[in-house]
């Protein structure tokens, strides 16, 4: 049938959809995710799908209640905002607190504000905020990895671990760290410790980011302005004095920075949507992350940091011009 | 061109900011040489065109016209005449005032009615090729349908520096002018000779994309001989085709938003415009034909085909094989830019560069999802506006916060909605909201007239009182003075306020 609506070009479009936007997300979580799950075993797992089910459930109530179609629950949305919130949990988080905060994340982070596309703040980093302040203890205890896969890497590769680090998260630990010599920080990359289940493997994290960045699925400024926001200030901390400071490696591999520079900073909703814009709120996010890890109260600032630029969010794209091509043509004016 | 991984933020080497790279389906009929569509019985010449007056017919029903007559014509310069596209016979000339076609039934197209000129063109004055390119008819035929001889006339009142011949086409699917480009290079550079010698220019660039190879070499090949004339290669990028954006590539020169490419001393004309320009020029042809691409997943044998203005779209897909059964869409001119067919029995006009049938997988419409802010449209937009600003001011009603965003430098070129993954009808809200803001504003300007209108009445009405009082007044001095004539003039001046109030409020509302 041919349509004869009066419908406006383009008639053509490149196919993407916001669902396969969440879906290359996923994909490339996918490799550190497995890997975390296998180093940390059942509880990760019951942990993980804990987060999702919330996530989904409460997408499904926040649609019904806006009078939305569920089918909106299918576009991946709230399946990666659980995601992302498992991997920021530590792996013995009770699924009951898992579950209330990927639910807690999408309906009081996301639905009240009129659903996908309309949230201040990042969904899952609201949600582990949240679970961070109502339940201290569940969220700061971190057990070493301790399936029959962790054990056997370890015996089998023992160079992959830091040692005496099986136990809580490294960046509780970072004074030791620090004194240590550069070489022995290396195994942090792969992982083979505790904490978060998002913490274990920057390496494979950062694979995956870049997968994204290479298949164009994410704006390449953001990860790298969080990076150099980050890095830049501990390199140079690090040099004044090596004692204090722990080094910029340390700092990329563990920690949640590496899954904030490609898969949180990153979420399009809440980030700003100019170049200009987002090299300012990334530089911002990485510099928080950094100052909250070496002066604030809890060892990791990943959450906090994100959550304070999205705040920034609207002023940074309220405050980005808007030069159309050919501006630098006319004389400047004065306004 | 080479499909791009499913796009995204765009990373590639260019002369601008953004810009995208749409799959371009001109496989279908790039390797198609131009076909002559065999003549059809009824050509359709309608009398009202984009710009300037309607024009007034010439010719009467039942009267016998020659292929190549003056049928219609205005004294407006900004419309151009047209002529018979063949010979044959005026059946009607009907339709509203204002929409008025007049009907041909066609017989023959292989005879000219007039003898044709000769000479050496190239020894013409300015002014008479102006003026021949003006009685042919020509206007732009890349889109724009803008008189040529008055762009051309005005190149030359701005000393304009560079003629500038697009030959980007870069909207899918479209490959008329690359099968011009191959077939007759000699013609177009002939015309772009001519065009520069009218307005008074004398560097000649032809701008070609970079996948048209076998264009590129025919024009190099046919310019070679001519001091004055570059090919120049440019990236193929979605939209290479607009004036500004062509400009910068080739020449560096920025136009200035809200500017013409006439200001920064460029005349930009499309290589078909300037083989109809050689046409006329040479041999005082009018533009009666000209070449289309048919194409698009529906079309059964997509071809490249010279056809008669006049005829009508459907006689175009039958003459293609006919539609097949998966036919979503059709459309006048590319995939990026081209508008929705309403009616197939409407007639082409001098602009029209393609006719589609798209299938449903290439027409793609997903239903629209929420903006995820992702920012591929600003990645993707050429003007570096913010479309995803302007699209949900522009859906909220607020007009000044979409024009604060660029709606007012908006090309319509669709990159923005193209990439969008929520599937948002961007450019189909951005026209709208322009179509709303040009309305407000023209009601803005006849509120103003009414309201000026009726401020002059108001003083007139006092004048003339007081005229009349003076008058008055000066009999009164030749006879007896009465008191009661001051009231007189105070009951005048009371009416002209009370039809004054009346008016202003009218034009506030």
């Amino acid at each position: 049938m041919i349509r004869f609506d009066p419908i406006s070009g383009p008639h053509s479009h490149s196919g993407l959809s916001t669902r396969q936007v969440m879906v290359a997300v996923m994909l490339a979580l996918l490799p550190a995710t497995l890997f975390a799950l296998a180093l940390f075993g059942l509880p990760a797992l019951t942990t993980f799908a804990a987060c999702c089910c919330g996530a989904i459930s409460a997408e499904l109530l926040g649609c019904k209640l806006r009078g939305q179609s569920l089918r909106q629950a299918g576009d991946g949305s709230a399946l990666l905002t659980g995601w992302l919130l498992a991997l920021s949990l530590p792996p013995s988080c009770p699924p009951v607190i898992a579950a209330l905060g990927g639910a807690f994340g999408v309906l009081l982070a996301k639905q009240v504000y009129g659903g996908l596309g309309h949230n201040l703040f990042n969904p899952a980093m609201a949600a582990r905020v949240m679970l961070l302040i109502s339940f201290p203890v569940a969220m700061t205890q971190w057990p070493a990895p301790d399936t029959a896969f962790a054990h056997w890497l370890l015996s089998e590769a023992p160079y992959l671990t830091v040692d005496g680090l099986t136990g809580a998260t490294p960046l509780a630990h970072d004074a030791a760290i620090a004194s240590a010599p550069a070489a022995s920080q290396w195994p942090l990359l792969l992982g083979v410790h505790g904490g978060s289940l998002g913490e274990t493997s920057a390496l494979l994290l950062g694979l995956g980011g870049l997968w994204l960045v290479i298949r164009r699925q994410i704006p390449t400024d953001l990860p790298v302005a969080v990076l150099i926001g980050a890095l830049l200030p501990a390199a140079i901390a690090h040099l004044l004095a090596p004692t204090d400071y722990p080094s910029p490696l340390f700092e990329l591999a563990s920690g949640g920075l590496m899954l904030c520079a490609f898969f949180i900073s990153t979420d399009p909703v809440t980030s700003p949507v100019t170049s200009k814009g987002r090299w300012i709120y990334g530089l911002g996010t990485g510099l928080l992350i950094w100052l909250i890890r070496r002066y604030g109260n809890t060892p990791e600032g990943v959450a906090f940091a994100v959550l304070l630029m999205n705040a920034l969010t609207p002023l940074i794209d309220h405050w980005m011009p808007m030069r159309p091509f050919g501006s630098s043509a006319l004389p400047r004016q004065k306004t | 061109m080479t499909t791009q991984p499913v796009s995204g933020f765009s990373r590639h080497q260019a002369a601008f900011a953004g810009g995208i790279h749409p799959e371009d389906h001109k496989a279908l009929t790039s390797e198609q040489p131009i076909r002559t569509l065999a003549l059809p019985e009824l050509l359709l010449l309608p009398l009202a065109q984009r710009f300037g007056a309607p024009l007034e017919t010439l010719v009467s029903v039942d009267q016998e016209v020659a292929m190549g007559q003056l049928l219609a014509t205005s004294s407006d310069l900004r419309s151009v005449p047209v002529h018979a596209p063949a010979s044959g016979r005026i059946v009607a000339i009907d339709g509203k005032p204002g929409s008025q076609q007049i009907s041909l039934k066609a017989e023959d197209n292989r005879r000219w009615g007039e003898s044709p000129l000769t000479g050496n063109p190239f020894t013409l004055e300015s002014d008479t090729i102006i003026q021949r390119i003006r009685s042919a008819g020509i206007v732009g035929l890349g889109g724009a349908a803008f008189p040529t001889a008055l762009k051309v006339a005005s190149a030359r009142s701005k000393h304009c520096d560079l003629l500038l011949l697009n030959g980007g086409e870069c909207e899918p699917y479209l490959t008329c002018d690359d099968r011009l480009m191959r077939e007759y290079a000699a013609e177009i550079v002939a015309g772009a000779r001519l065009l520069a010698r009218a307005a008074a220019i004398n560097q000649v660039v032809i701008a070609v994309e970079d996948n048209k190879a076998e264009a590129l070499s025919a024009l190099r090949e046919a310019a070679s001989a001519a001091a004055e004339v570059r090919v120049a290669m440019v990236p193929s990028l979605y939209p290479m085709g607009s004036e500004r954006h062509l400009i910068h590539t080739v020449s560096g020169r920025l136009v200035p938003p809200g500017g013409l490419s006439l200001d920064v001393g460029v005349l930009v004309q499309n290589v078909a415009t300037a083989r109809a320009v050689y046409h006329a020029v040479r041999f005082g042809r009018p533009l009666i034909d000209r070449v289309i691409t048919i194409s698009g997943g529906a079309i059964s044998q997509p071809a490249n085909l010279r056809v008669p203005l006049g005829v009508r779209i459907s006689e175009l897909i039958s003459a293609c094989g006919g539609l097949r059964a998966d036919a979503a869409r059709l459309v006048n001119g590319g995939p990026m830019m081209g508008q929705v067919i309403s009616n197939p029995h409407q007639p082409i006009s001098k602009s029209t560069s393609g006719i589609l049938a798209l299938t449903q997988a290439e027409v793609q419409s997903g239903d629209s999802a929420a903006c995820i802010r992702c920012g591929r449209c600003v990645a993707a937009c050429p003007m570096s506006l913010l479309p995803l600003t302007m699209h949900a001011t522009a859906r909220a009603g607020d007009l000044d916060g979409a024009r604060a965003a660029g709606l007012d430098h908006c090309l319509m070129c669709g990159a923005c909605a193209y990439v969008c993954p929520s599937h948002l009808p961007l450019t189909g809200v951005f026209r709208a909201a322009r179509a709303t803001h040009t309305a407000n504003q023209q009601e803005l300007k006849r509120q103003e007239r009414a309201r000026l209108q009726a401020q002059m009445k108001k003083e007139r009405l006092l004048r003339e009182a007081l005229a009349r009082e003076a008058a008055k007044a000066a009999a009164a001095a030749a006879k007896p003075a009465r008191s009661s004539r001051r009231g007189a003039v105070a009951a005048v001046a009371d009416t002209a306020e009370t039809v004054s109030p009346a008016s202003a409020s009218e034009g506030e509302s």
